[in-house]
């Protein structure tokens, strides 16, 4: 019951970043636990994902070669082999598109106390997660119930785990039921006249500009710049700029010199994609937003009075 | 074919907020229907508008002040709600099984064909109950949905998730299913007057856990919030004073030097 197990994650080939850093969520927890750890490589080319995987404090891996891509059933089905295989009554899962596809299944499945989205936890007595509420505004933290439980954790919050183990590497066979959903293909979006992630200086809008008609205010400000325009989600969910605009965990992850972001209050998904950014400049009325946090330069002010003076600066 | 909506009466902090032990000041907190959900409604409602389905139904865990929410869901199109409260909700945190039970529930007397609901609530953002629900009551799934076909005859809804990085999987989900949906499906609508004026009309199924046959125990939560804080800021920003005027032309120093508009 004290081992631990993480689910690694991978994409077209590659395994992803968050694999890494659950690996050393997972190490923690098995430290406290007095545990080992084993991490799950589930389809795709195991084998290598396997020797990747064995970073330094993994115990074992678990290489379950089924199907290419991600499968839920596939991944459901191999968690559930391995709890029956294993010792480990913890389960930690990224908190992904794909984590979100699968891990409430196998908490149901498993009867299995559920927390998503963990930015950080303690283990004492039994495990208390710190997770966000509210739009990031608050963190709380969270006591979970029992030594077993399944916790996602968000991308960015731990170290990747590094150098190279010497975990067992153990191929495992899985019976699944036949899938219910059956992936056809892959889509690029947000291809389009101009990439963002391309451009030094990027003018990007948020939610506070209320209305669309009023995005000509920031275009006057991206051509008084020379800057290029981009966006956070509600602007392009709204249709008032295509999707090739988007900066942020669906959208594109940029690097400019400068970031200017304007009426954007930095939601979680969208500082993902911006983070990098050499210079972070913040327009927003909300002293508490989260964008200040990640910003190097702020105004807490309305975009609508400080913008058309910014551009009087540059004109 | 039925569907059914699930949605959520969401919690919004003001800009300036108390927190008062393990929870916001009530005082300081705005109600609306989770941002979510609402394309969720929609999806439905054009299913329902394309002549695929039969019948709409809203269905929310909440107290008595969530009539207001999904009276909204109502006035957008949905045929009739079902209102579950509780006090054993009262008491704690709902986990997402406790959630999962009682849908359980109002599945069973409902028997739809397809449950939508948001990805995630903006209020305690666990975006977890849809999927588990898909696994308590054996109905195929996908999460994070931002495209929807259904093609009733076949009974296969075809969908596109949004994965990470601006891709998308395009997957074929057998119904019955519950898909859970993201923002940007579609273009939420908003209450037409004659849609709010017949809402006012429309039934809203209030019932409790006994109703459904169910007892405090059953939806007992395995998490406790033991404490809720401001996290400290880490910024170390330089934030410029002054009015617009001045802080413009402050930042736009700042810029010049970056090598900005040169």
């Amino acid at each position: 019951m004290a081992d631990v197990l993480v689910v690694s994650e991978h994409r077209r080939g590659e395994l992803r970043d968050v694999s890494y850093e659950a690996i050393t969520a997972g190490r923690e927890l098995a430290d406290a636990r007095g545990g080992d750890l084993h991490v799950a490589a589930i389809g795709g080319d195991v084998d290598a994902f396997a020797k990747d995987l064995n970073r330094d404090g993994v115990d074992a891996v678990h290489a379950v070669a089924d199907g290419e891509e991600f499968d839920h059933n596939v991944y459901q089905s191999a968690v559930g082999a391995l709890l029956d295989a294993t010792d480990a009554g913890a389960v930690v899962i990224p908190n992904s598109v794909n984590g979100l596809d699968y891990a409430p299944a196998v908490a149901e499945e498993h009867e299995l106390p559920l927390v998503t989205d963990a930015v950080g936890f303690e283990y004492g007595d039994g495990l208390t997660v710190t997770r966000e509420m509210y739009g990031s505004k608050v963190e709380t933290t969270v006591d979970v119930d029992g030594d077993r439980f399944l916790l996602t954790v968000r991308g960015g919050e731990w170290a990747p785990a590094e150098g190279v183990g010497d975990a067992t590497v153990e191929p495992v066979e899985v019976d699944h039921p036949e899938s219910g959903a059956r992936v056809t293909g892959f889509e690029e979006v947000g291809a389009g006249d101009v990439d963002i992630a391309d451009a030094d200086v990027l003018v990007s809008v948020g939610r506070g500009i209320e209305d669309e008609e009023n995005l000509e205010l920031v275009e006057e400000l991206a051509d008084a710049l020379g800057a290029t325009l981009s966006a956070s989600r509600p602007i392009v969910d709204n249709g008032w700029l295509p999707k090739n605009r988007q900066v942020g965990q669906s959208g594109k992850v940029v690097t400019p010199d400068v970031y200017i972001a304007i009426g954007i209050s930095g939601a979680v998904q969208h500082v993902a994609g911006m983070k990098g950014s050499d210079a972070i400049v913040a327009i927003n009325t909300d002293p508490n937003a989260p964008i200040f946090d990640i910003a190097d330069y702020g105004i807490v002010g309305d975009l609508f009075d400080v913008v058309p003076e910014l551009i009087d600066e540059f004109a | 074919m039925k569907v059914l909506v699930t949605v959520k009466e969401v919690a919004e902090p003001d800009d300036d907020f108390a927190i008062e032990g393990t929870d916001i000041a009530a005082s300081d907190l705005e109600y609306d229907l989770n941002e979510w959900d609402d394309y969720a409604v929609e999806a439905a409602v054009k299913l329902a508008e394309a002549g695929i389905a039969d019948e709409v139904v809203a269905v929310t865990i909440g107290p008595e002040r969530a009539e207001e929410t999904i009276r909204m869901a109502l006035a957008k199109g949905a045929d009739r709600a079902v209102r579950v409260w509780d006090d054993a909700f009262e008491a704690g945190f709902p986990d997402v099984a406790a959630k999962v039970t009682t849908f359980e529930a109002v599945v069973e007397a409902e028997d739809p064909d397809l449950v939508l609901g948001g990805v995630q609530a903006a209020d305690t953002g666990f975006g977890a109950t849809g999927v588990a629900l898909a696994e308590r009551i054996g109905f195929e799934h996908a999460a994070v949905v931002n495209d929807l076909e259904v093609d009733a005859g076949a009974g296969v809804a075809h969908v596109h998730r949004e994965l990470e990085g601006g891709v998308e999987e395009l997957t074929d989900v057998d119904l019955p299913a519950v898909l859970t949906v993201q923002t940007g499906l579609n273009e939420p609508r908003y209450a037409s007057l004659r849609g709010i004026r017949q809402a006012q009309r429309k039934e809203i199924d209030g019932t409790d856990l006994a109703d459904l046959g169910l007892s405090a125990d059953d939806v007992e939560s395995a998490l406790e919030i033991t404490s809720m804080y401001e996290p400290e800021s880490e910024s170390d920003a330089e934030i410029i004073e002054g009015d617009a005027a001045e802080a413009a032309g402050r930042l736009a120093e700042v810029l010049r030097e970056k090598g900005v508009g040169a």
